[in-house]
């Protein structure tokens, strides 16, 4: 397998919102860390999950992969193109070769349009198909995402929140992309409708040989259906490998912490210590060294001072530990 | 038995019609047991909690039947009542942020409910106060009872408001997806801290979730509904296991991380979805509202609604049981 979506480094900082009292005593505005330095590589044809809690980052990587937010610093390669340094229809191009899918349809369709104005928008911007063959592309379209030929002429309030992500990933789907990156496509939706939209994207990465980048806060999710994960805690990747191994032996304290405070479907009674004690320390001032020390059960003096680089460390995938390994 | 909800009905008046969010619900909530009440939007599962502490608005028609420790709460008159909601039945919201006063300190909404409910004086309900912090696991009590709601993180807040529905001791406590808008990790936290509430002060706990998992951690009894409708209920490992009701067993069968074989990523087993979607609930169904969308269902299904069967410890109404 060869490297689609190569991320290196990539750092953003936001701008927060300053009180009335910072602005008296004149103090700086605070600088959210949204992105601290992550890195990440997307392989040909296979799903990566990216998981974590809110306000770890997730969704500005999101966004800045597709470039709705430029990064500070940091590389992004895609297919051995450098995608910063993109402009004038090498952009376009890109821009067409990867897609976005949010977590809110309603909030991404446009409510004025009809269902078949919003796809042949796509259509007709990127020039994929002649206006003559818009129509047929557009029932093509509606297929592939198990809408009916009908939904063309309706507009997306008379939907269903399950059908409306439909619409949305026949949208992304439009511009034949190679890469989708969907930010917690189904976190809206009930179970019974959740697993309607999840086959859909699984099957429609074996028809189409599409790359996924699966964003989500839900383990469940990414252990049925993607092949290699990366976990994300305060702007960092702290540990990145396949999914089966990485679910069966953890080897962060963070990613352990994780996978047992999911919910189990066994039933059980939760008793005892919480998985991990504590809170997610805030962005605007995140700890020295390994940003998860301060609620690490195995962390050590040096944990709060040096930096854990994301490295295999003695085992088969990388991670950000100074304790793996050794 | 602590609580009995026979026959429960609701009914919403809206500019487009009447609204049935709740339609006939039977459960029952025993002196310190845990019972999960589970379905997805628009199952009726926080209507009939609310129903229940009497917080509907005035478009709502409630009847039907609660009776908690022998009286009928539904035919009380509101001063009968004010002793009992908040009192020895406590309340905790999904958003404690909506549920809590954004202008007042914690300390002082704490002390609204201890005043309400307690005959303590002031010096001994501040030493309640800074005791019922630190049962919920608030450290340094003394400076967050004086701090506003807007000052403590999603998890602090939850665990504030868990503190005020205890402060006057409550025999049942009614939580309404208390961990829903939570981080998992908070949430593993929250969930242990009531339980182990649960143990420590020996009360009921109500809760309604649309998460079967944390049914599954936390519950020892679930009530699984569907378009404001009893599907079944019993223990939750059998009903989990050995589902009675067609629509527990599709939404079982819908859930990732259910299967034999968890932990084998894209190559897992495919989730088995529901199809089409939730009912309209302007006009129910006479016979089983999930008739639509279920696979074993008969003609009898469309026309006749199924009576809750009492059978041991559990209960369904389900017509189709036999072909599950």
């Amino acid at each position: 397998m060869s490297v689609l979506l190569d991320v290196s480094g990539l750092e953003r900082r936001f701008a927060g919102a300053r009180g009335m009292g910072d602005m008296i005593a004149r103090r700086p505005r605070p600088v959210v860390h949204a992105l601290s330095g992550v890195s990440l590589q997307v392989q040909d044809g296979e799903t990566l999950g990216i998981v974590g809690e809110s306000g770890c980052g997730k969704s500005t990587l999101a966004r800045c992969m597709v470039r709705l937010i430029e990064p500070d610093a940091g590389r992004i390669v895609f297919d051995g193109q450098d995608v910063l340094a993109l402009d004038g229809p090498a952009r376009r191009g890109f821009n067409r070769a990867v897609q976005m899918v949010f977590q809110d349809p309603y909030a991404s369709l446009n409510p004025r349009k009809t269902v078949h104005a919003t796809l042949a928008e796509a259509l007709r911007v990127h020039r994929i198909v002649p206006e003559a063959g818009i129509a047929a592309r557009v029932l093509e379209l509606l297929d592939l995402v198990q809408l009916p030929a009908s939904a063309a002429g309706r507009h997306p309030h008379e939907f269903s929140g399950g059908q409306r992500q439909r619409i949305g990933i026949a949208r992304a789907l439009s511009v034949q992309p190679r890469l989708i990156i969907a930010d917690e496509p189904v976190s809206a939706l009930d179970v019974s409708v959740q697993a309607q939209i999840v086959n859909l994207f699984m099957d429609l990465q074996r028809r189409l040989g599409l790359t996924l980048v699966f964003i989500t806060h839900d383990l469940r999710l990414v252990r049925h259906m993607a092949h290699r994960v990366a976990v994300m805690y305060l702007g960092r990747v702290v540990e990145t490998g396949p999914v089966a191994e990485i679910f069966a032996a953890p080897r962060h304290p963070y990613t352990q912490a994780l996978l047992r405070a999911v919910p189990q479907m066994t039933p059980r009674e939760l008793r005892g210590e919480p998985a991990v004690s504590g809170e997610l320390p805030s962005p605007l001032a995140p700890p020295p060294g390994c940003a998860f020390h301060p609620r690490c059960p195995v962390a050590e003096a040096r944990c709060a001072r040096e930096l854990p680089a994301l490295e295999r460390r003695g085992g088969g995938w990388p991670v950000a530990c100074l304790r793996a390994g050794g | 038995m602590t609580l009995q909800v026979r026959d429960l009905r609701v009914v919403f008046q809206t500019k487009s019609g009447a609204i049935h969010a709740v339609d006939g619900v039977d459960l029952d909530v025993g002196a310190g047991e845990v019972v999960g009440l589970v379905g997805e939007s628009g199952s009726g599962k926080s209507v009939t909690l609310r129903a229940i502490a009497r917080l509907l608005h005035a478009n709502a028609t409630v009847s039907g039947g609660v009776s908690w420790r022998g009286a009928d709460l539904l035919a009380m008159d509101e001063a009968a009542m004010r002793p009992i909601r908040g009192g020895q039945i406590g309340i905790v919201f999904q958003e404690p942020m909506a549920a809590l006063n954004p202008v007042l300190p914690i300390g002082l909404q704490i002390d609204e409910s201890l005043v309400a409910h307690t005959d303590l004086d002031r010096a001994a309900r501040r030493r309640r106060a800074l005791e019922l912090l630190d049962q919920v696991g608030i450290a340094a009590g003394a400076t967050r009872l004086g701090q506003y709601p807007h000052e403590f993180s999603g998890g602090m807040r939850q665990r504030a408001m868990i503190a005020i529905a205890l402060a006057a001791n409550p025999a049942l406590l009614l939580a309404d997806e208390p961990t829903t808008a939570l981080d998992v990790t908070i949430q593993d936290q929250i969930l242990r801290l009531l339980l182990r509430l649960k143990d420590e002060l020996g009360m009921a706990l109500l809760l309604v979730t649309h998460d079967l998992g944390v049914v599954a951690q936390t519950c020892e009894k679930v009530v699984v509904m569907y378009a404001g409708r009893v599907c079944e209920w019993g223990p939750t490992a059998d009903v989990f296991a050995r589902p009675n009701h067609a629509y527990t067993q599709a939404l079982l069968r819908a859930m990732p991380g259910t299967g034999a074989m968890p932990g084998t990523g894209a190559t897992a087993e495919t989730l088995i979805p529901i199809p089409g979607m939730a009912p309209r609930l302007d006009a129910p169904s006479p016979g089983c509202a999930f008739t639509p969308r279920c696979t074993v269902s008969e003609p009898l299904c469309a026309t006749a609604r199924p009576p809750l069967v009492v059978e041991h410890a559990r209960a369904f109404a389900c017509h189709g049981r036999g072909r599950l």
